[in-house]
């Protein structure tokens, strides 16, 4: 089929109309349109107040369970605690990641990202610093009053910054993970197979990290290691999530 | 000259279906174009591979006369794609929704926000958490994003889904008005929309 | 200059036949290889002086664990084409080199820990080789499973696909954080592989088992990839013209 071109059609470009005009440009600022994600986001996230609780809960939880398990003694849990706080804070982290794109993939708002003209990358990028605000910054906060149980009571400027640093990386790597298993039915134990392998360098410098600010000794380096990973995270992993959604998608 | 929309011979498999077998279409501004065919005919698929959701196997989708594959984002800008279901949060009022959803891709006042809402009905409950809504209320939200959002080429799912008489003659309206403008709407679903029917043509599409 | 062989590769017909054409030249290339390196390995090179035959178990180890990295190297540069340029028999050969390299990194950790037994005491060691080989393992477990998840095999490829280049990406960084991690808690490992002072009679024959495991991973590959193709185009006519040939 096919109509023949006449010389009475309107073009579409240029619009007549002033409002048109708007559209046919890029739209919005992305720096607007990453704002109003992250907004929206976090206002989603404040009406179910109730469910952000649930990862610091299962952080408290997992660091109780050390002393039942290993032993009361504080001496003995000071010297494994940046293991159980790294390990539990990875965990928890992993446990909020099943939520970070499957609403939204649900209801059909990452296709109409995809379609807003916006970089998807760049949106997403925005959806992951909510996820970190509401999860990884929150676990940053509490980890230490967890390492207080565990006996530790010196450097816990380090320990904050070492997860709050380390929980960056690991929700940008989460970010790929969890696009790329979009649509999967049960997809809770394969996001953790994917997921894990990914995020051994950030448990290796973020305990080192804990270990030596609890210890009183410099932390600078390798927390400078983890800085490093979650400047790359930020530069590539989107990046590869918009690339994951887009064939979620198809 | 080029058409504003074409689309060249596409083919489409889905597994080990073959859902588009060639086909092309071509659409000039002030034109709308309704998809028809028994359902699993590949209306949606069609509508998917034309926004750039989908790849097709073979076969291209032009834009004045350009590969939209050259600049997907630019293409993206100048259409809208309402599917199925609306996008919207179950948690957020309907403004709120609105406002996130066509916040992202360009600015839009307040006051032209609850005009859109307005137009289409909704300004009653405009402030109400979408959970409480029907369905029908929550087409007519979509509807105010194709009020509010100016962009030259609609892509529509059964627009007129759950909609009561007044709400089909609402999209018939809407259609209208975005095809005097010089606009190009891509309309799937078996309903006939009430616009002016010179400017109305439509394309079956076989079952595979 | 022409990009005919290009195009060529992406057909799935021509593909086929090319593998047929191919294997029996790898198969051989590679049993007479690994015949004469297991031979020189085993018989010919002589006992290392601290540690006896026990090191000639390395003929065995380091080649699987040089192929564990090879094949997912081969596979995220597979994927990356298979993406980039929608080309699907590339997908093929992704997807058909996942089992193969993960049987190659399971045959490097189980030789290691062998290795082990004799030299450490123990089956399992800490060691920074062994603990990236078994990372590596689990790189290959995620990409199979994911695969195996999406039931759309277009989708499972490209997804999959997406893994395994954000994976080989991942690759150094682990391995290279595993070592840091090696190096604060204990003395540098004593399995030395390919140290230069290698006598070329033990060098030999592990650079000829290197070659013959490259050509083993070849034919194995393309005999894999014919399998994937017929089942890719089961519907294809080409098919029974093939297999009727």
């Amino acid at each position: 089929m096919g109509s023949a071109p006449s010389a009475a059609a309107p073009s579409v470009t240029p619009q007549p109309d002033a409002a048109r005009e708007s559209g046919t440009a890029r739209g919005a600022p992305a720096l607007t349109a990453a704002g109003l994600v992250l907004l929206r986001d976090l206002t989603l996230a404040f009406r179910r107040r109730g469910e952000l609780l649930q990862p610091l809960a299962f952080f408290a939880i997992v660091t109780t369970l050390f002393p039942l398990a290993v032993s009361p003694e504080l001496s003995r849990l000071r010297e494994i605690a940046p293991g159980v706080l790294w390990v539990a804070a990875l965990l928890a982290a992993l446990l909020a990641l099943e939520f970070l794109f499957r609403d939204d993939a649900h209801d059909g708002t990452l296709e109409q990202y995809s379609l807003s003209g916006q970089s998807l990358a760049w949106l997403l990028l925005a959806k992951t610093a909510a996820h970190w605000l509401l999860t990884g910054l929150p676990l940053a906060l509490i980890a230490p009053f967890a390492a207080e149980s565990l006996g530790v009571s010196t450097g816990l400027a380090g320990v904050v910054a070492s997860v709050a640093v380390g929980t960056v990386c690991l929700s940008l790597i989460g970010s790929i993970s969890a696009a790329l298993t979009l649509g999967i039915r049960r997809s809770g134990v394969l996001l953790s197979l994917l997921t894990l392998p990914l995020s051994l360098p950030v448990l290796i410098f973020g305990a080192r990290a804990t270990e030596l600010a609890i210890r009183g000794l410099p932390y600078t380096a390798p927390l400078e290691l983890l800085a490093a990973l979650a400047v790359l995270g930020v530069t590539l992993a989107p990046l590869a999530a918009a690339a994951a959604v887009r064939i979620s998608l198809e | 000259m080029p058409h504003a929309l074409e689309a060249e011979n596409l083919q489409l498999w889905r597994a080990e279906r073959h859902v588009l077998r060639g086909v092309g279409f071509a659409l000039d501004a002030g034109e709308c174009l309704q998809l028809r065919g028994a359902n699993g005919a590949g209306k949606t698929t069609l509508l998917r591979a034309v926004c750039g959701l989908l790849y097709p196997d073979a076969g291209r989708i032009l834009w004045e006369g350009g590969d939209v594959r050259a600049d997907l984002a630019a293409y993206h800008a100048r259409l809208i794609y309402i599917g199925h279901e609306p996008p919207l949060k179950p948690d957020l009022s309907a403004l709120e929704n609105l406002r996130f959803w066509i916040g992202v891709r360009q600015a839009v006042p307040r006051p032209a926000l609850e005009a859109a809402l307005e137009r289409v009905g909704a300004d009653r409950w405009s402030r109400r958490a979408v959970r409480t809504l029907s369905a029908g209320q929550r087409r007519r939200v979509a509807l105010a994003a194709l009020a509010l959002l100016a962009v030259p080429l609609w892509l529509l799912d059964e627009p007129t889904t759950n909609l009561d008489a007044d709400g089909q003659q609402l999209v018939g309206t809407l259609i209208d008005e975005q095809l005097a403008r010089g606009g190009l709407v891509l309309a799937a679903g078996h309903h006939a929309l009430r616009v002016a029917a010179a400017r109305v043509r439509s394309l079956e599409l076989p079952l595979g | 200059m022409s990009w005919t062989w290009f195009h060529r590769l992406g057909s799935p017909p021509y593909v086929y036949g090319l593998a047929r054409r191919l294997t029996p030249w790898f198969a051989w290339g590679a049993g007479l290889l690994l015949l004469c390196g297991l031979y020189g390995g085993l018989v010919l090179a002589p006992p290392d002086y601290r540690q006896g035959n026990d090191f000639r178990i390395i003929y065995v180890h380091a080649p699987s664990a040089w192929m564990s990295l090879m094949v997912y190297t081969t596979m995220a540069v597979a994927a990356a084409v298979g993406l980039i340029w929608r080309m699907k028999v590339a997908h093929a050969v992704a997807a058909s080199c996942a089992t193969i390299g993960a049987s190659f990194t399971f045959a490097a950790l189980v030789t290691g820990s062998l290795w082990g037994v004799r030299m450490w005491g123990t089956w399992w060691e800490w060691d920074p080789r062994l603990t990236s080989e078994l990372i590596l393992l689990f790189l290959y477990l995620g990409y199979m499973g994911l695969r195996a998840a999406i039931e759309d095999t277009q989708r499972a490829d490209r997804a999959s696909g997406l893994l395994a280049v954000v994976g080989v990406v991942n690759v150094p960084i682990i391995h290279y954080s595993v070592v840091w991690w090696n190096s604060l808690h204990q003395a540098p490992s004593v399995m030395r592989l390919g140290k230069p002072t290698m006598p070329p009679a033990m060098l030999l024959p592990l650079l000829i088992m290197l070659a013959g495991f490259t050509l083993l991973f070849a034919a194995l590959l393309l005999v894999r990839l014919r399998g994937e193709i017929l089942n890719r185009e089961r519907t294809a006519a080409w098919i029974r013209e093939a297999l009727e040939a």
